[in-house]
């Protein structure tokens, strides 16, 4: 005896609403509840990975952008977000036809959730999969590859102040001789970033990751060693700590303001103008100027969100650039993001 | 058609002396005149008197380079007098034979020298092998517990991978011999016709030659390859076999060094197991999170689920002096001490005392300890209560609801040092959503921030905690992992252990703050539905 059949029902807005408000409660039990219900109902697993859970996981970076969430709040509704996965995954799934993959965040991303979708994705698409997890030592993954020799490697990297740890992982895991997709925003528009650190493959997202791998992996040779990074790259990252230090020193006489900021503010602060030189540091590395003009434009509007003036954010630049005038590649890169 | 007189016989004696293929021809038609031996060598269809053809390129071309007739040749035109040209021609065969092969060995060198996988080692040498040597390329490995394991590459298809029954072994001619290390046996003397099917299925057609070469190890061999070529003409020549010979060499190399790596990972992956964090217990009413990527030997936590009638977990979570084996060494004794003695019922003060005992009684100096132990009971209203003891380690943490961080008032010394410890533990109660938090030292003395030597320390980690209060222990974990890899810059953060215990939220019973829509007439329909079905079935 069976139900009677019914339809699947389709991911509307009204369910991403549901899932939403179930996350931002931080209410895993009915979170968990809603996807069996969905998947029981012959909702297919991808569905509800790519359209329910991913798409909220974006809406909810939206919320933090616009200051409307707290990251603690973030956070917690992306843990939601990881149980309710597992309880999708949690769902057998058939044998296991296609290979075997290892999946790792590089060094230092902790935006674990994207990889664990793909995971997952790859899973039900026939995969045999180890997922390695957030911020992965490089020495940790290439151990691994050696121990399980997979047919592929996904890394993926969501900010691209990585994308020099991102480079050493690609380069190490082609030495093993294991074929390498990247994945993540942190590669650049159409994962330009990517090709040029040396990976076979780029996706944009979980769904073409599934698709590229799944016909004629790998397409095609890759041969050449790409080095990246020169001795001005090299400067920013030894001198980051004096180039804080001596911008903070100036602040106030360059930005009167600062002068009433709290601890916290001053704290923040600081934080910021590490971002600039990571940032600038990883545009060099790369050899892209708008990995660092995207980080202003995409600062600029976080920072008005939060009520803080487009001029902070260009003192810290001009601070910053006042230090490097012996740098040409940095001042230029500056000078790109002041034009803005 | 003019002919020139004919050549004096010194002349003639001249030309064919020359090491280089000689072809003279006129201008005009294209003819030849004269050809020395080695030209009617290479060039068998240049004949006196009778247009040039050949491996010649088009009329205005004064050099060519192609294969012709199973050889490498290269060729210059000259022009003599206006009216003659001559062409002459050089053998390169052997020499781009010898190119060919050191390219060939160049690439074996690099690509068998990647990995440290047997598996993936064994795919490269039948790849390499396909693409060089052979149509068809099969690894197999010395029987192990009575079953050899291979990798096969046949024309047209992927890699294919398995394992075989040692009795089959003996159904290749050749192939034991060459496993048992054995020098291979001349292709010319193997009837590839006796070859199985398992080997080379038949739809691929005639089999002209196969070559069984051993694949020589670490004093004993790494195997055997199986080389075919396919079409009833084709063989295996004495230079094919030496090639071969030198790649088997290197091929099983690799393979012995991918054997070795492995054996030498699994025994420390077994060693490891018991040092690794433990996997945390899923535990009713209680929320558990533990970092990840934690070096071996220095810090180490562990969770100990209810067992029997004893509903009390037990979590430990501490920091072994020194690093390296020695401490791993000593993080295992500590872990065992504490399994036994939680079967024992110890109360987590008294815990301590006897590890404090045995790291004294095992007569070895500076073998000392810092640890917090806690015994976690589920109470009423989805409470939680703790009784923790520490041992010369910080404080815990607990955060309240609200967002404000205390450290729990627990006291001792150092466990390992002194034969009277003083040791007061305390008690403290999570309400629901509220969260202990252990944790090793490397968090607050993690050297880095803007300044990059400053460290983390107490007041940024409160800070931090208070930022988390409403997350899930997972998160909170997570969270501060990052923000200690953040302010350490990508420096080494595998020393950094916390644990987090954690009392779950209460699920909102109410629609809070209007936000969570309707409940959608299809669920309550779905549900509806789900209820009948139920009650039919």
């Amino acid at each position: 005896m069976t139900a009677p059949a019914r339809p699947a029902p389709p991911i509307d807005s009204w369910l991403t609403e549901r899932y939403l408000a179930l996350v931002s409660d931080s209410d895993e039990a009915g979170a968990i509840e809603l996807v069996g219900e969905l998947h029981d109902r012959g909702v297919p697993a991808e569905r509800i990975i790519v359209d329910l859970i991913g798409a909220t996981q974006r809406r909810i970076g939206e919320l933090w952008a616009a200051n409307e969430w707290t990251v603690a709040r973030e956070h917690a509704a992306t843990a939601v977000s990881e149980r309710a996965l597992a309880a999708v995954a949690a769902h057998p799934t058939g044998r296991a036809s296609r290979g075997r993959i290892t999946l790792a965040c590089v060094d230092g991303e902790w935006h674990g959730l994207p990889a664990r979708m793909l995971a997952e994705l790859l899973r039900l698409d026939g995969w045999r999969v180890d997922f390695l997890g957030a911020s992965v030592p490089g020495r940790h993954l290439i151990t691994h590859l050696h121990q399980t020799g997979p047919d592929a490697v996904a890394l993926s990297c969501t900010i691209p102040t990585r994308l020099p740890r991102a480079h050493a992982a690609i380069t190490a895991c082609r030495a093993t001789g294991v074929p390498v997709i990247a994945g993540g925003r942190g590669f650049g528009p159409g994962g330009r970033y990517a090709a040029r650190m040396g990976a076979h493959a780029w996706a944009d997202s979980g769904e073409t990751a599934v698709a590229r791998l799944a016909t004629a992996w790998p397409s095609r040779p890759v041969t050449d060693l790409p080095r990246l990074g020169d001795e001005e790259y090299t400067f920013l990252v030894r001198s980051r700590p004096e180039l804080i230090a001596t911008a903070m020193g100036r602040l106030i006489g360059a930005y009167p303001a600062a002068h009433d900021y709290s601890a916290a503010q001053t704290e923040s602060t600081v934080e910021d103008m590490g971002h600039i030189v990571d940032f600038l540091a990883a545009a060099i590395y790369v050899g892209e100027q708008e990995i660092f003009t995207d980080f202003t434009e995409w600062t600029t509007g976080v920072l008005t969100a939060r009520g803080v003036p487009p001029v902070a954010l260009r003192t810290g630049l001009r601070l910053i650039r006042d230090q490097l005038i012996d740098f040409p590649a940095a001042v230029a890169t500056l000078d790109a993001a002041m034009i803005l | 058609m003019t002919l020139v007189a004919p050549a004096s016989a010194l002349l003639q004696a001249a030309i064919e002396a020359a090491g280089e293929g000689m072809l003279l021809c006129d201008a005009a038609g294209h003819t030849v005149l004269l050809a020395n031996a080695e030209a009617r060598r290479l060039v068998p269809g240049a004949r006196l008197g009778h247009p040039v053809t050949g491996p010649f390129p088009d009329p205005g071309a004064d050099s060519f380079r192609c294969e012709f007739e199973g050889r490498s040749l290269a060729g210059t035109r000259r022009d003599l007098d206006g009216a003659h040209y001559a062409w002459f021609i050089r053998d390169e065969t052997e020499q781009a034979r010898r190119i060919a092969h050191s390219e060939f060995l160049a690439e074996v060198g690099w690509r068998l020298s990647t990995s440290l996988h047997v598996g993936r080692v064994m795919r490269t040498v039948v790849e390499l092998a396909v693409q060089h040597l052979a149509d068809t390329a099969m690894v197999v490995l010395p029987p192990h517990r009575r079953r050899s394991t291979w990798t096969r590459l046949l024309p047209r298809r992927a890699v294919e991978e398995g394992t075989l029954p040692e009795r089959l072994l003996g159904d290749v001619p050749g192939l034991i011999e060459s496993l048992d290390g054995f020098p291979p046996i001349p292709s010319r003397w193997l009837d590839p016709a006796q070859a199985p099917g398992w080997l080379l299925p038949a739809e691929l057609g005639p089999v002209g030659a196969m070559l069984v070469t051993p694949l020589p190890g670490n004093a004993e061999p790494a195997g055997a390859l199986i080389l075919a070529r396919h079409g009833a003409a084709a063989v295996f020549g004495e230079e094919d076999e030496a090639l071969a010979r030198v790649f088997a060499a290197r091929a099983g190399a690799a393979i012995a060094a991918a054997t070795l790596y492995h054996e030498q990972s699994e025994t420390a992956a077994i060693l490891k197991a018991g040092l690794l964090p433990p996997d945390l217990p899923v535990i009713d009413g209680v929320e558990l999170a533990g970092s990840h990527h934690l070096h071996i030997g220095g810090d180490f936590y562990d969770v100990f689920g209810p067992a029997g009638d004893d509903t009390d977990t037990v979590i430990a979570l501490g920091d072994v002096c020194g690093t390296g084996p020695e401490a791993a060494v000593l993080t295992g004794q500590v872990r065992q001490t504490l399994r036994v003695l939680r079967l024992v019922r110890a109360e987590p003060a008294a815990m301590l005392r006897v590890l404090n005992d045995v790291l004294l009684g095992s007569g070895r100096r500076s073998r000392f300890v810092t640890m917090v132990v806690g015994a976690v009971r589920r109470v009423e209203h989805g409470r939680i209560r703790l009784e923790l003891a520490t041992g010369g380690h910080p404080g815990p943490l607990v955060l309240r609801a609200d967002g404000t961080v205390e450290e729990v008032a627990a006291k001792g010394t150092l466990i390992g040092v002194m034969p009277l410890t003083d040791i007061q533990p305390a008690t403290v109660e999570l309400g629901p959503g509220e969260l202990c938090l252990l944790y090793s030292d490397g968090l607050t003395e993690a050297r880095g921030g803007p300044a990059g030597r400053e460290h983390f320390g107490e007041d940024r980690l409160h800070r931090a905690l208070a930022d988390c209060a409403g997350m899930p222990a997972a998160a909170v974990v997570e969270r501060l992992s990052q923000i200690a890899s953040d302010w350490l810059r990508g420096g080494q953060s595998d020393d950094i252990a916390m644990l987090a215990v954690r009392a779950p939220a209460r699920t909102p019973l109410s629609l809070r703050g209007g936000g969570v829509p309707e409940e959608s007439p299809f669920l309550i329909a779905a549900r509806r539905g789900d209820r009948r079905s139920r009650a039919r079935s």
